[in-house]
């Protein structure tokens, strides 16, 4: 991990200090969180402020035929009753399409989509005027079948149609074989992001009337801005939003979900209005990962080199658009994986049904291809007589290899390095049920249910290539400011902070550049440009490449000040630890000293380079850049009681340059465990359209017990195409730890001729192992 | 929406006017009290994030009544830091890299405060089966087990505060 720029000249280097780049230093706003004070979205009071709440359609297809709210107004402690005839502006809003009602006024299409809004002076008073709120439906068939959206054998229950997007890929040679040919159909489940901090919000209307302020646990100021004040009527910068604390968001704060509605309520008020989701109404109020159904076929040579994949990917998006026309092309442009594959045919349909509304979540598209291409990556292993890292190490992918797009890999992709590295790894060296038999260390853990002398144990692999920012031609920048006056540098971006460490590397940033150990950030608001979205791995890239080219303009002028009063070439001046440094000389000046009663202020705006839109064949370089990792995941398995317990992960992931090792760690374990979770037991379960287990009793997380160690090599090696070398590590960690969990049950469920079982959907669930017998590999 | 109590909250007594009974003890703390750091997260007593101590037992807040803990010695994260400096546990969280979005963080420093005044040497299988209540969503654990047993090591060799 270097550190500080290595000066031109020899001369006693500054000792390295704790706060630069490759240093771990303190969280700027950990003390807050460990004391309690930090103020998050939920946490926000003002002064005689109503509380606001939503009534959701049971229904998850109908038409309303009513809507009478006059028993709610009736009832003592209720300030408004708000529906779609009181939204000022545009009806709709969407990160991509805006099909998405603020209120439903003829339709509902989802379980949970918002009809009403109530404001009172608590929130059981908010509670009871919903009830009292007489909506009549008229139920429609609801479109729960993503093939009948696909076949158009359902009328549309929109009015530009059910697809939201098909996409081709058609790649060299389409009728090219090989000797070997492998197929599977593989499911994914719906999964919640399950932030902890649940939907919050405080608006604030302005005094004079025409305006709101709105605290907001957001990814994304400026777009949630644009979208609100489009709502409202209003235009934007009579919108002004702060960013509220942000207890976790993995892609479900990237839509809006309570934004409009408290806006709206408070605009209507003239007063402050707080709304907060509850954990059921969390699962109705926020998009989540998409359910897929993935058919892959791969042909390969008979020692196993890829010839050719065929592939078809379904996506239900649920009732809205979100942003399911890019998860779709992340998806199908990741159908190789990390792998070579020089000729492919690829279809991808995202489709809008009656279910919950799907969008961002960590991952994005990339999680269920990478499930897929992995199972099948092992399938050909046996089908070649090879072994799964053999297999990947046959046909990885460097740096100038094509894509399936034809988009060459310009990032560094030291794919294999990541493979040898993780299989370098230790493995856990303690037997099943550890050392001293603990009942805890086995599959069902405190149920004390499963027998030593049946479980089994069983290593599997997963390696993945995930995009890393925005694709398809979207415009993306990020802003920030950088103020240095008196030896201290003020920072102001947009950037969300929700829980990833930016605001560290902000710091760290600004020190290694302009050689200054104090540094503020400025409140994260839409007083400033745009940071883009807290999303695709693109922060630390874009909002650390805006913070990084800010502060060097700041030094530029700093070293022309300085230069100017000592009559040198700026040209010649470099920081060096604190000090501003002649190298070819002997001027050492301290930063603090040089900037006393001077200021120096740079606004920059960082874009990475230009993508294009893919073509009818599914052919364009629509992506700016990847990130590789690969994870070897051990399992202990009761084959009798379909339980799992995950022992350990390996992983080497591809980092780039690793700014801040210790917050890389906390995303590789995070990520991880969110991998192990749609693994083994996270799924959003619909029947009938309706959400079935919206809460933590049922929707199930990975608690302490269920997350095993890992073991972590970081791979850095600086990318030039990065502003810092660093890539984002966000997304790569929970994406083929998802598949390499699953491999590893198949292993250890293998019958006596040594054929792995054939699981193919996540999450594995108990009756999956326990009562679908041993089938053939091709089943 | 008229009842009137007493909770004994870190120390100190604290008037609630105006309640409604349903209110639970998460609620009242919050919005009656102003003592914020206890967090909802999933109201059912699954995720760990409101736990507080209610005479020296760990609980999960949102599953008591407000008016329940009447007569009873209330202590939250705010009662750990009166003295305005962080304890071990706190500081070992913040540099062990435990904290993340930070949600979670003052339900596990308090079931982390219990366990090593009950168990002042877990093992790791102790420490992962005790903070098992606990959800937190960004970090997979592995920093806030290494924060625990940071803490049970310096207490044992003395190296910081008790």
């Amino acid at each position: 991990m270097s550190i500080v720029e290595t000066p031109r000249v020899t001369r006693t280097e500054a000792p390295v200090r704790d706060g630069v780049i490759g240093r771990s230093p303190l969280r700027p706003d950990g003390i807050a969180k460990v004391d309690g004070s930090f103020q998050f979205s939920s946490d926000l009071h003002a002064e005689g402020a109503a509380w606001g709440a939503t009534l959701r359609s049971p229904h998850p297809h109908a038409r309303i035929v009513s809507i009478d709210v006059s028993k709610a107004w009736k009832i003592d402690g209720v300030d408004a009753v708000i529906t779609a005839a009181d939204v000022p502006g545009k009806a709709t809003y969407g990160l991509i399409a805006h099909d998405q009602p603020v209120f439903a006024s003829d339709v509902v299409r989802y379980v949970g989509e918002p009809v009403a809004a109530v404001a009172a002076d608590h929130p059981e008073t908010c509670r009871r005027a919903l009830e009292a709120i007489d909506v009549v439906y008229d139920e429609l068939e609801p479109l729960l079948d993503p093939e009948a959206a696909i076949a158009g054998t359902h009328p549309p229950i929109h009015p530009d149609g059910n697809v939201v997007r098909h996409q081709r890929i058609v790649r060299g040679d389409p009728d090219a074989t090989g000797e070997v040919v492998v197929e599977g159909t593989y499911e994914i489940g719906m999964q919640d992001q399950a932030f902890l901090g649940l939907e919050a919000a405080l608006a604030i209307p302005d005094s004079g009337g025409g305006g709101v302020e709105l605290h907001i646990a957001t990814q994304w100021l400026h777009e949630d801005r644009g979208q609100i004040a489009a709502c409202l009527g209003l235009p934007e910068d009579q919108v002004r939003l702060v960013l509220g604390g942000v207890g976790g968001a993995f892609g479900a704060r990237e839509d809006i979900s309570l934004q409009v509605h408290t806006c709206l309520l408070a605009l209507r008020l003239g007063k402050p209005v707080r709304m907060a989701y509850d954990r059921a109404e969390s699962f109705l109020g926020h998009v989540h990962r998409h359910p897929a159904t993935i058919w892959m076929r791969h042909h390969a040579t008979a020692d196993g080199e890829i010839v050719k994949i065929e592939a078809r990917f379904v996506l239900d998006g649920g009732a809205y658009a979100s942003t399911s026309s890019a998860v779709l092309l992340n998806a199908v442009t990741h159908t190789q994986g990390p792998y070579r594959c020089p000729n492919a045919v690829v279809d991808g349909w995202a489709v809008r049904t009656n279910h919950l509304p799907c969008g961002a979540m960590r991952g994005f598209g990339v999680v269920q291809a990478c499930f897929a291409h992995e199972s099948q990556m092992d399938r050909l292993a046996e089908a070649c007589g090879r072994d799964p890292v053999e297999i990947r190490l046959r046909n990885v992918m460097r740096t100038g290899d094509p894509l399936i797009t034809g988009q060459v890999v310009e990032s560094v992709a030291p794919v294999e390095r990541c493979i040898r590295e993780t299989a370098a790894l230790p493995l856990p060296d303690e037997p099943i049920g550890g050392r001293d038999a603990d009942p805890m260390r086995l599959p069902g853990g405190a149920g004390r249910t499963a027998d030593v002398g049946h479980v089994r144990r069983g290593i599997g692999w997963g390696v993945s290539i995930k995009n890393l920012m925005y694709s398809e031609g979207f415009d993306d920048y990020s802003t920030a400011r950088c103020r240095l006056a008196d030896g201290r540098v003020t920072l102001k971006f947009a950037t969300a902070e929700v829980g990833q460490g930016f605001v560290t590397i902000a710091g760290q940033i600004a020190r290694t550049i302009l050689g200054v150990d104090d540094v503020d950030l400025a409140r994260i608001d839409t007083g400033v440009g745009s940071a883009g979205s807290t999303s695709a791995s693109r922060q630390t890239w874009m909002s650390g490449g805006a913070v990084d080219a800010a502060c060097r303009q700041v030094r530029e002028r700093l070293f022309e000040h300085v230069a100017d009063l000592h009559g040198l070439d700026p040209l010649q001046l470099e920081i060096d630890g604190t000090d501003v440094v002649d190298t070819l000389g002997d001027l050492r000046v301290p930063v603090a000293a040089a900037t006393a009663g001077q200021v120096f202020d740079e606004t920059v705006e960082y874009r990475h380079r230009p993508t294009v839109d893919l073509d009818e064949n599914g052919q364009g370089d629509c992506h700016v850049a990847f990130a590789f990792v690969a994870h070897r995941a051990v399992v202990d398995v009761d084959p009798e009681l379909g339980l799992v317990k995950v022992v350990q992960i390996a992983t080497a992931q591809d980092v780039g340059r690793a700014l801040n090792p210790l917050s890389v760690i906390g995303q590789i374990e995070g990520g991880i465990a969110q991998g192990l979770g749609l693994a083994v037991m996270e799924e959003i379960v619909q029947v009938d359209g309706r959400i079935r287990n919206a809460n933590f009793t049922d929707y199930l997380l990975p608690t302490m017990l269920d997350m095993p160690p890992v073991v972590a090599t970081l791979v850095e090696e600086p990318d030039p195409q990065a502003p810092l070398g660093a890539k984002g590590v966000g997304e790569p960690p929970c994406i083929s730890s998802t598949p390499a969990i699953v491999a590893a049950i198949r292993d250890a469920l293998r019958d006596d001729a040594g054929r792995a079982r054939p699981l193919v959907r996540v999450p594995v669930r108990p009756q999956d192992i326990a009562l679908s017998g041993t089938a053939s590999p091709d089943g | 929406m008229n009842e009137h109590y007493v909770l004994h909250v870190n120390g100190r007594d604290h008037e609630v006017t105006d309640a409604w009974l349903g209110e639970s003890l998460l609620d009242v703390l919050r919005e009656r009290l102003g003592l914020l750091a206890a967090k909802g997260a999933c109201e059912q007593g699954e995720c760990g994030s409101c736990s507080v101590l209610v005479d020296g037992d760990l609980v999960c807040s949102c599953l008591v009544l407000g008016a329940a803990a009447v007569g009873r010695a209330i202590t939250t994260v705010e009662g750990l830091t009166e003295r305005g400096t962080l304890t071990d546990v706190q500081r070992a969280y913040l540099e062990a890299g435990a904290v993340q979005c930070g949600f979670c963080t003052p339900g596990l420093i308090m079931a982390t405060h219990d366990l090593l005044d009950r168990v002042p040497e877990p093992t790791e299988m102790e420490i992962r089966e005790e903070l098992a209540g606990n959800v937190c969503r960004c970090t997979g654990y592995g920093r806030i087990i290494d924060a625990v047993q940071q803490v049970a090591v310096a207490r044992r060799t003395g190296a910081g505060p008790a």
